[in-house]
């Protein structure tokens, strides 16, 4: 790579090659927001209330627990693929930004991973 | 080297350059309620979740802080972002197929994803106290 003009320092090198990818998989993670976080919408409507009792009984069924490990999983994968567009808009220095997208994927990894434990604890009658 | 020959460069206009229209504050909006739902919503979401795993203590304690003025305030704006995000998703949607990109189409669902948005906050806030 020489020092030339902008242009002349990244002409024929071609695209970065990984941004479809990242476009793709955000549409993909958007449906599945779309149909799981519309049926946590209905389901908290369709609850005679929010009490403990009520929500463990609901939440440790099956399929409600099946939902919620989906929900948490494909929210955060959406979230960290959003914020990362975020950061890199955002964060111009090369250094600060390589530390911002590390802390952002060990946030969202620890955050689903504690969703999903939440939930199986729950489904599995820790509190049965 | 790598800011070689970029001094003095033409810069793209920016925000305060344009004229403002709904389709400018759609797509800010968008960015503003995703990355808000990101912190608030998510964390929310794992408190929530946290709560019912720690047992009867530490759902009372979460639920005592959800029905704090400062608690609805932070739901009711979790579930706005969220509608809004969705809303202005689905327009995302129908864009991403080449459609709406018609000057009257595109302004008509810039201003109608936004307000369709709040309408269904509204309305989910109602089916949720009222029933």
């Amino acid at each position: 790579m020489g020092n030339g003009t902008s242009i002349g320092r990244v002409r024929g090198l071609g695209s970065a090659k990984s941004g479809p990818h990242h476009w793709i998989l955000q549409r993909m993670t958007a449906i599945g927001n779309l149909l799981l976080v519309l049926w946590l919408v209905v389901s908290l409507i369709l609850l005679p209330d929010l009490s403990y009792g009520t929500v463990v009984g609901w939440l440790s069924r099956p399929v409600p627990a099946l939902a919620m490990t989906l929900l948490v999983i494909s929210t955060f994968w959406h979230a960290r693929l959003g914020m990362q567009v975020m950061l890199e808009d955002y964060v111009h220095e090369h250094g600060n930004k390589f530390a911002c997208i590390a802390a952002l994927n060990l946030v969202a990894f620890a955050g689903a991973a504690f969703g999903v434990f939440c939930v199986v604890r729950l489904a599995l009658g820790a509190h049965a | 080297m790598a800011t070689a020959g970029t001094k003095n460069r033409p810069l793209s206009p920016h925000l305060q350059i344009w004229r403002w229209g709904p389709h400018m504050f759609v797509s800010i909006l968008h960015r503003v309620t995703g990355n808000g739902m990101a912190v608030a919503g998510l964390g929310v979401l794992l408190w929530w979740l946290g709560a019912l795993a720690g047992g009867p203590a530490a759902y009372a304690t979460f639920a005592s802080w959800m029905t704090t003025p400062i608690g609805y305030l932070v739901l009711v704006g979790i579930s706005w972002a969220f509608f809004s995000h969705m809303m202005s998703g689905l327009r995302h949607f129908v864009l991403d197929i080449g459609a709406g990109y018609e000057l009257t189409w595109n302004k008509t669902w810039s201003i109608v994803a936004p307000v369709l948005g709040v309408v269904l906050t509204a309305a989910f806030w109602a089916l949720l106290l009222l029933r």
